[in-house]
């Protein structure tokens, strides 16, 4: 008996249209503010070679007008409102939002429709675009911790398209062509595939109305979605070092990790709490701090001797297995060997002993704290909806509070044996060039 | 034209403790939780001038041990409550903030005022710290982003303001910071009468102020008197300048003035012509320009950061080394035109109705409503201050705007500083 269902149970309402459209609503009235998100079921795991970095382009374009609201037009179409607007790409993913105030509402779900099906893709603007998408690129590589990452997770799935960076690969930016980029458009752009949220200060029933009339005429168009090939299991641990410019050293840990859908997925986050703290489930609210970690295992291992400064933990709900990381920024003049040995020791006492009941009652405590942190607003409750429909599906966000409280401390043990294997992990070092070569 | 009318406006209670502790409390039950902030009025401008890094040093190590608790036991009741603490300085704060549930407020407010009133600083605990901050400065000196921002406000403000100097102060000043330091720090500027703790969230006012009032009762520490901040040095001559970086794929640009104080009745024209210049449509004129027409940089804006002091407008853009240049042009164009004719009758109305209509939003959360009390607080600007900032808004004419874009948007005085890959 979960002691907590009652209380997730909440009022949303969900509604699929006629063509196919997912429409997810949630009544909240404590300020007078609509966060509105559209969602695809398209992200970089959908990309095929030689066009990495397509979803993420589109994202882009889908800023730069439509049939019937002109790129000037938009400029400040949602600021005008009092409105925040953005949008973000990711592995399973494409989301476009906006927070403004509920009066703006109609505004919101024309422009979220004419996205859906009447984006230009100007033949100038998309070539405009891409010395943006380059920049984008180019500004994230002056940052060795995000260089380490993408080679690290590039080395770890060599087969499956997570691998690939959700930015793109640089050949693939300067190669690919408007017909690329709208061709992808239209084939995952339609209300079958899609998921729209709106939670906040909304009648529910005046607020679908409002739905069927902006996106009933949409036709509907059958999803054709590319193949993603399996990653074959690992066979013996992988490396990648890195010579950076700088003067700090780093070090992640990839393991392979279970889809959100996968009875080891939650366990393994309950891990992840006992290790490096809880972070919760939330992408959005991921990069909000650091977790409540001074009593994680990895913490007091490796911060609290001296050997670190910080250390994260990040495994987040994906559709496919995708992986858990960790991440370490090695203490001034800390060689990376020492800290690896460090790091891989802590990690095998667990995978060894499994996790104490105190700590799992603690994961637990945290996890549950996690979740009320990351609900914290329209906007965040928004996402979190419209993300766990697109990569888990429908019920799956009301169960998991539910999960996290039942989950064991054997069930954690059980995760560390099967996920933190040596000869499963990808091993990534990231050290300041030696001078004089 | 939207009014920005707030169903529930932020009405906080404002009680000051016999100690002069503020005590500013707002029940929200929107989510079982309560954001607390503690803000001392003292921060890096409070370094002394030849050691800088003291209060960044204090901050990293001020919730490590108190005479009631160890450090082992303030991790437990953190991590046993999944409640992550955020300590932070910058020029003329220190906060100590976290959300944590409703039901584990009581603790959790009186942990943060023994954190407050009583640290320990021991010393093996210092050193763990200060190797930690020593690494997070040299990440800063790895990162063109940062090393352009400090590189500009060192042009800006030289090293003998306070804004001159980086909050993190230096590697050298970092390794010489002594325990005697941070007690003296502590000792000085975090006391009663400088503190102001924000409670928002999933408990009554009047059972906020309660606990609040038992948590920080019989501490007294007198105050020390307010160190003023000079005005920066004007400029009149543009200056230019580089940090090479080998190795970095992208050049950031930073180039900026100072401006004024927050307290400066122009403020609310600063805001807007800000605004216009580098935020209003994600981007402003800038982005307008350098993004959407040039397609140059994936991102270009300005902000705007009146503080206590004379702070700065400073304008960002990360590009392809082979496009510094051509930005800073664009920048110049910008910024020259904005300054010889203000805005747009247009301009200037979007402006002033998006500041207004955001209101709401800027309040979503606990944390944020916090934050807003503290902002209003530390500038005396009134527990009314959100219902009021809409006329403040509206009171500003498209001439007060066009002054405030004359008087500080010009290329001949403005400081640019550049880190990349190459000259």
């Amino acid at each position: 008996m979960c002691p907590f269902e009652a209380a997730t149970r909440s009022a949303v309402r969900r509604e699929v249209l006629a063509n196919g459209l997912t429409v997810l609503v949630q009544e909240i009235h404590t300020a007078p503010l609509v966060s509105v998100w559209c969602w695809y079921r398209v992200g970089s795991g959908d990309e095929p070679p030689g066009l990495t970095g397509v979803s993420h382009w589109v994202e882009h374009m889908n800023f730069k007008g439509t049939e019937q609201i002109s790129r000037h037009q938009m400029k400040g179409i949602v600021e005008k409102l009092g409105g925040m607007w953005n949008g973000y790409t990711w592995i399973d993913q494409t989301t476009y939002l906006e927070t403004a105030s509920s009066a703006a509402v109609d505004t919101l779900l024309f422009l979220e429709a004419q996205r859906m099906s009447a984006s230009l893709f100007e033949p100038d603007e998309c070539e405009s675009e891409r010395t943006v998408v380059i920049s984008e690129l180019q500004g994230a590589e002056n940052d060795p911790d995000q260089v380490l990452d993408l080679e690290v997770t590039a080395t770890a799935l060599r087969v499956h398209p997570y691998g690939h960076p959700t930015i793109g690969w640089l050949h693939d930016l300067q190669s690919m062509t408007r017909a690329d980029l709208y061709g992808h458009y239209q084939r995952h752009y339609m209300p079958a595939n899609a998921t729209l949220v709106i939670v906040g200060d909304v009648d529910t029933d005046d607020v679908l109305r409002r739905v069927e009339k902006y996106f009933g005429s949409i036709p509907a168009a059958e999803v054709r979605r590319y193949h993603r090939p399996a990653e074959p299991p690992q066979i013996g641990e992988r490396r990648v070092v890195l010579e950076r410019g700088g003067a700090t050293a780093y070090l992640e840990l990839a393991f392979p990790a279970p889809a959100v859908s996968e009875s080891g997925f939650v366990p393994l986050l309950a891990l992840d709490a006992v290790l490096s703290g809880a972070k919760g489930v939330s992408l959005w609210n991921a990069f909000r701090g650091t977790p409540p970690q001074r009593k994680a295992r990895l913490y007091t291992a490796l911060v609290e001797d001296g050997l670190a400064t910080s250390v994260s933990g990040v495994l987040l709900p994906t559709r496919d297995p995708f992986i858990y990381s960790l991440s370490f920024t090695a203490a001034d003049g800390v060689p990376l060997e020492v800290l690896e040995h460090a790091a891989l020791s802590a990690i095998q006492r667990v995978a060894d002993q499994g996790v104490t009941e105190a700590e799992a009652a603690r994961a637990r405590r945290q996890l549950r704290a996690r979740l009320v942190f990351e609900n914290d607003s329209v906007t965040s409750i928004a996402h979190q909806l419209g993300y766990f429909d697109t990569v888990a599906g429908p019920g799956y966000l009301e169960q998991l509070e539910c999960r996290i409280a039942m989950v064991t401390a054997e069930q954690m043990g059980q995760a560390a044996r099967q996920a933190l294997g040596a000869s499963t992990r990808t091993v990534g070092w990231s050290t300041p060039a030696r001078r004089g070569r | 034209m939207s009014t920005g009318a707030l169903t529930r406006p932020v009405s906080p209670t404002r009680d000051v403790l016999d100690n002069g502790v503020v005590v500013l409390a707002h029940e929200s039950t929107a989510t079982p939780s309560v954001s607390v902030n503690a803000t001392f009025y003292c921060g890096s401008a409070n370094d002394p001038p030849d050691l800088p890094g003291v209060a960044y040093l204090t901050r990293r190590t001020i919730d490590r041990g108190t005479s009631l608790r160890s450090a082992a036991d303030v991790a437990e009741t953190l991590d046993d409550r999944g409640v992550s603490l955020r300590v932070s300085a910058s020029r003329h704060t220190l906060t100590i903030a976290c959300v944590c549930l409703s039901e584990d407020f009581g603790e959790i407010l009186s942990l943060i005022a023994d954190i407050a009133r009583r640290p320990v600083f021991p010393a093996e605990e210092i050193d763990k710290r200060r190797i930690e901050a020593i690494t997070s400065l040299r990440e800063d000196q790895d990162d063109p982003s940062k090393v352009a921002r400090d590189l500009l406000l060192a042009t800006l403000y030289g090293a003998a303001h306070p804004y001159g100097r980086t909050v993190k102060g230096t590697v050298e000043s970092l390794g010489s910071i002594t325990r005697r330091d941070l007690v003296e720090f502590h000792a000085r500027y975090m006391v009663p009468s400088a503190l102001r703790v924000a409670i928002v969230g999933d408990v009554a006012g009047g059972a906020a102020v309660t606990s609040a009032a038992r948590s920080f009762d019989e501490w007294r520490q007198p105050a020390s008197p307010d160190e003023p901040i000079a005005p920066p040095v004007r400029h009149d001559l543009r200056s230019v300048r580089t940090a090479v970086m080998p190795g970095k794929s992208q050049a950031d640009i930073c180039y900026g003035f100072t401006t004024i104080r927050r307290v400066d009745p122009r403020y609310y024209a600063y805001w807007m012509m800000n605004n216009v210049l580098g935020q209003f449509g994600l981007g402003g004129r800038l982005a307008d320009n350098i993004r959407e027409r040039q397609g140059m940089a994936y991102y270009a804006y300005s902000s705007f950061d009146a503080t206590v002091g004379e702070g700065p407008l400073i304008i960002r853009a990360g590009v392809d080394p082979a496009n510094v240049t051509r930005t800073i042009g664009a920048i110049d164009d910008e910024v020259r035109a904005l300054g010889a004719d203000g805005p747009t009758r247009r301009e200037f109305e979007d402006t002033r109705d998006s500041l207004i209509a955001a209101l709401p939003r800027m309040l979503e959360t606990n944390e944020s409503i916090a934050e807003f009390i503290q902002y209003t607080e530390q500038f005396g600007l009134g527990l009314d201050f959100d219902r009021r900032l809409p006329s403040c808004l509206s009171a500003v004419s498209m001439d007060d705007v066009r002054e405030a874009a004359r008087e500080v948007l010009d290329p001949l005085r403005a400081a640019v500083a550049v880190a990349g890959p190459r000259e």
